[in-house]
């Protein structure tokens, strides 16, 4: 029972049991030394690599972006650097500090809303901004007390600037913060990588169709980072390449011309270069300043924007581009491709004469012309210098449906033109083939003879955009040479390579060319003789124009009410000058503006003539280089004001379009 | 002139007689993986130097205090601190402070917490070294069994809090005294062979055990957790795993010499949990490679050599079982936790020995240096 009796017995155990303990032990130590070797030497490549790529994260770059001038250089997107007031990701009571800050730096509720959710969006790049463009005296003023906010820091950050405000922003188009949606888009392009380190994607305009020339290529930093992911020294650096300079075929004094001519009209313009395509000028009115959505518009000015607060029918749509989306009937601007359509088909000649007594009988309906009694006996010459309705009644009744739709398609109508912005529309050129697409009965789907007489003169379901009547007069300006338009002239590289778009012809069209010249005769004694010539008075060049009205109401098939701003007549006019060799060819329209003559051949006048003759390259040039100067301050000067003016245009406009 | 040989008499200088209750050798050894660990510190943690200093100086003062006390005196305390120490862990399951879902604090007011279980490392061997000396030459079955009952009854305390842990180490501290106290062959052999089985057994069947849902006996759902994590560290990289994986990278990128005091990216780059504690050893096999490890390993190895010497040295059986225990729980230790942060053991909450920051673990260390000291020393001279 008693084991350990005797005493050096038992020491002679203890001893052995001590042995053993000191074996363990020494197996222990030896095991737990080969589980080290084989980590540290043998698998030490791996371990190696998977700590490198532990700590090694690389941050991709922003590349700054390209600028936007216009053909003469003048700047109309650029880049500025201000300071961001920038709180860290490490702050862990951020409400607290903002509460401090406010103490000495404006900070706004849509400021801190920001804030919030940057934070919440963008939890790996460690700070978020609670202030951006800091004027240099907060910045000198949260420098004294920086001591006092740990994390709190003040950065440097590129913004996109547009000089020029509202105008051109439909063209220019803007930036803002990449949705959802967009970084879908990127990742199936695979373009997704290249946008890492962006913020902003062009939404709208050019700064949308030039994307990829525009951004520029990301560069990467290698940086080490900890297991939170924050960059905590750096190792290397790829610099991002700038993104391309985009020079724009757009004259921006004549945009300003043309802008300042519709005043607080809604409506659009374009004006192209007739024989390159080239757009000189691209309205679209009203229109809104593009500042507000580059640091994320704020729901107060988007709601301003999309015209919440404003009844459905009095909105005036500032963010609608009316130039290449809106489609109108084209009215009487429609005739010179009606004569000329005749004259191919033979369906009449230019001398041939018809009667008109006012009006027109088919199949039981009176189609009215414009005159009280008519125009008497009417040639094709003076069927577009006064305008007679009557004539086209007849010759759509001759030409029907069947040649009309396929004549029309080779001056674009109907048809997108392919200019390099997003957003355009095909425009509605109708034809039987159309309707059984468009509608869904069949007694919807039927075409009936009478349709066919009322698009002679540009109505009925006949609809285009000013851009497509641009196009189209610029067609008759040029010879029948079709031009794609465009609106950027030139890309230019950060070496400073300059790359031109090339030119491209779209299509010769199938007129004689006598006819073409016939037309245009008439047309250029439109401006002088006829419909346009009041507009037109004194000018000091020779030019061919057209102007149309196209009701409102009658396709509405509401009641007409006179008092109804919104009910009266768009107001067309195309036209193409200097006569003798168009340099420019461009179609005006004004919404609800009455007869062509009243309204929109007056801007055309005015588009002209600054183009042709009052050049006055110092004005335009001394305002561009003033927004230079003044810089980022001076830029949200000219935002708020901006806001201003469009806050009152839409609160006292009240009118809604409706086409 | 021949003051040696009488030294009773001796006028002694007060460094002397601060430097007599200390053993050279284990106080080198000491001092080494003390500085050792104010090295690795101030890279893993350098704001906690300072306070890890104030740790060293209180828990080489308690060794001091240890090893000044003559070992029978000591063994003579044990009953009465086992009786504490079991009274105070009732107290933890009634009163405790509950952290990390664990209650193992007692709150003193004035800040001070106390950690009965802590106390329960050094008192239980003592206890059973106690018991045993006292029946020395009467050493049976009874007796065995009467050490388990006594060594049952803190543990299960301990390992209820839950604090698994400390329950292995306090469990491991009682069974190397009752081992070296001389229990039969016949009942270690058949232990350890079931023990190996177990394991060979868990390494086969592990993953079928650690699916979800499935209950385990005894262990509670994170200490199942830890022990599946271990077997397969992937299964969950960002959450249980995350330690393990972190862990070994660092070890593993660390080579041969290291990559350098301070410049471990492992360990400064965030990606080491529980740096400064219990995973301290990751940074130093990290800045320091093997070479650094293999030197603290023969330090280790030679404190544990030192410890087993004299508890072969000692004077009396209870000084022999205590000494060769506190060398034993050591080794227990650095085995327990350079094998859990290397990944050959599951994460259990013990700290490399000397080297981890803390001062409870610290002083109970020095408290275990210091009754080897004072094993070492034949008290019967004076």
């Amino acid at each position: 029972m008693n084991t350990f009796n005797e005493p050096d017995e038992n020491a002679g155990r203890f001893l052995l049991r001590l042995l053993v303990a000191a074996l363990f032990a020494f197996g222990g130590c030896f095991l737990l030394a080969l589980r080290l070797y084989t980590l540290q030497v043998k698998y030490h490549d791996h371990y190696h690599t998977l700590a490198e790529d532990n700590r090694i994260s690389l941050l991709p770059v922003a590349p700054q972006r390209g600028n936007i001038t216009d053909r003469n250089g003048v700047v109309l997107a650029r880049n500025f650097v201000a300071y961001t007031l920038e709180i860290s990701s490490d702050v862990v009571d951020p409400e607290k500090t903002i509460n401090e800050l406010a103490s000495f730096i404006a900070i706004e509720p849509r400021d801190r809303r920001r804030f919030y959710k940057f934070r919440a969006e963008n939890r790996r790049l460690g700070s978020a901004p609670i202030r951006t463009r800091l004027s240099d005296e907060e910045v000198a003023r949260f420098t004294g007390q920086r001591y006092r906010f740990a994390g709190v820091d003040v950065q440097a950050r590129l913004f996109r600037d547009y000089p020029h405000g509202q105008l051109a922003s439909h063209l220019i188009g803007y930036i803002s913060r990449i949705n959802d949606k967009e970084v879908e888009q990127l990742e199936e392009s695979g373009d997704a990588a290249n946008y890492r380190g962006s913020e902003h994607i062009g939404k709208l305009g050019v700064e949308a169709t030039y994307e990829i020339n525009l951004h520029g290529t990301s560069g990467v930093e290698h940086v080490e980072v900890n297991a939170d992911g924050r960059a905590v020294r750096r190792l290397k650096n790829e610099p991002a390449t700038a993104g391309n300079d985009i020079e724009l075929s757009i004259d921006i004094a004549l945009q300003k011309v043309a802008e300042d001519a519709f005043g607080e009209r809604r409506g659009a313009m374009v004006a192209i270069n007739p024989t390159n395509g080239e757009v000189l000028a691209l309205v679209s009115m009203p229109t809104f300043n593009p500042n507000l959505f580059v640091d994320g518009i704020s729901s107060a000015d988007w709601n301003m924007l999309n015209e919440v607060n404003i009844p459905v029918r009095e909105r005036n749509k500032p963010l609608l581009n009316r130039a290449i989306y809106s489609a109108y009937p084209p009215g009487s601007t429609f005739k010179p491709f009606m004569a000329l359509a005749g004259l191919t088909y033979e369906k009449r000649k230019w001398t041939q004469k018809i009667s008109d007594p006012g009006f027109f009988w088919f199949g039981g309906h009176q189609f009215m012309d414009d005159k009280k009694g008519g125009h008497g006996a009417v040639d094709m010459y003076k069927s577009l210098v006064v305008s007679c309705n009557t004539y086209y009644y007849m010759l759509a009744g001759d030409l029907q449906i069947d040649r009309i739709a396929s004549f029309m398609p080779q001056f674009g109508f109907g048809a997108r033109s392919g200019i390099d912005l997003p957003g355009e529309s095909d425009g509605v050129l109708p034809s039987p083939a159309w309707k059984r697409k468009r509608f869904k009965t069949r007694e919807q789907q039927k075409w009936y003879a009478g349709e066919t007489i009322s698009i002679g003169i540009g109505q009925g379901y006949n609809a285009y955009t000013p851009l497509q009547m641009a196009q189209a007069m610029g067609t008759i300006a040029n010879n029948g040479k079709r031009m794609r338009p465009y609106v950027v002239k030139a890309v230019i590289d950060n070496q400073g390579q300059r790359q031109e778009r090339p030119l491209e012809q779209v299509t010769e069209i199938d007129v004689k060319p006598e006819y073409i010249a016939q037309v245009r005769q008439a047309l250029e004694d439109v401006t002088r003789f006829g419909t346009g010539a009041r507009a037109f008075a004194g000018a000091p060049y020779r030019s061919g124009g057209k102007t149309g009205t196209a009701q409102v109401y009658s396709l509405k098939g509401g009641k007409y009410d006179k008092s109804n701003e919104r009910m009266r007549d768009h107001s067309w006019f195309i036209a193409y000058a200097p006569a003798e060799a168009p340099t420019i060819a461009l179609a005006v329209l004004v919404e609800n503006g009455g007869f062509g003559a009243a309204s929109a051949a007056p801007i055309a006048r005015q588009v002209i003539d600054f183009h042709l003759l009052e050049k006055r390259p110092n004005e335009p040039a001394r305002e561009d280089a003033d927004a230079k100067d003044e810089g980022p301050e001076n830029t949200t000067n000219t935002q708020a004001a901006a806001n201003a003016q469009t806050t009152a245009r839409a609160e006292t406009g009240g009118n809604p379009s409706e086409q | 002139m021949n003051s040696n040989s009488n030294s009773r008499f001796r006028i002694t200088s007060l460094g002397e007689q601060l430097l007599r209750p200390l053993d050279p050798a284990l106080g080198l050894l000491l001092a080494a993986l003390l500085t050792y660990a104010v090295i690795i510190m101030a890279s893993a943690s350098p704001s906690r130097i300072e306070s890890q200093l104030e740790h060293i100086a209180l828990a080489v003062t308690m060794m001091w205090i240890v090893a000044s006390i003559p070992i029978q005196r000591l063994l003579s305390l044990a009953p009465m601190l086992y009786v504490a120490g079991v009274a105070l862990l009732v107290m933890v399951q009634l009163f405790g402070t509950v952290s990390k879902g664990a209650q193992r604090w007692l709150e003193f007011g004035f800040g001070f917490r106390f950690q009965p279980s802590e106390l329960m490392k050094i008192a239980m061997p003592m206890a059973l070294a106690w018991f045993f000396q006292k029946r020395d030459g009467f050493i049976g079955w009874k007796e065995f069994l009467l050490g388990v009952v006594l060594l049952a009854v803190p543990v299960a305390l301990i390992a209820k809090q839950p604090d698994l842990g400390t329950a292995l180490l306090v469990a491991a501290a009682g069974i190397y005294v009752i081992f070296f106290a001389g229990l039969p062959w016949k009942l270690i052999v058949p232990v350890a062979v079931i023990g190996i089985v177990g394991i060979g057994a868990f390494a086969v069947f592990g993953d079928q055990w650690c699916q979800q849902g499935v209950q385990w006996p005894i262990l509670k759902d994170y200490q199942r957790d830890r022990v599946c994590t271990l077997l397969n560290p992937t299964r969950d990289p960002l959450g249980k795993g995350f330690h393990i994986i972190q862990s070994t990278i660092a070890i593993g990128s660390g080579g041969l010499a290291g990559r350098g005091w301070t410049l471990g990216t492992q360990t400064h780059g965030g990606f080491l949990p529980e740096r400064h504690t219990d995973f301290i050893f990751a940074v130093l096999a990290e800045e320091l490679g093997l070479t650094g490890v293999l030197v603290l390993l023969a330090l280790y190895l030679a404190l544990l050599v030192r410890g087993l010497f004299i508890a072969a040295a000692a004077p009396s059986l209870g000084a022999k079982l205590l000494a060769g225990s506190m060398t034993m729980i050591l080794f227990t230790y650095l085995f327990v936790n350079i094998g859990m942060v290397s990944g050959i053991l599951p994460v259990v909450g013990v700290p490399l020995p000397f080297i981890s920051y803390g001062g409870t673990a610290l002083v109970t260390l020095c408290v275990g240096i210091g009754i080897l000291m004072s094993a070492r020393r034949n008290w019967r001279e004076h």
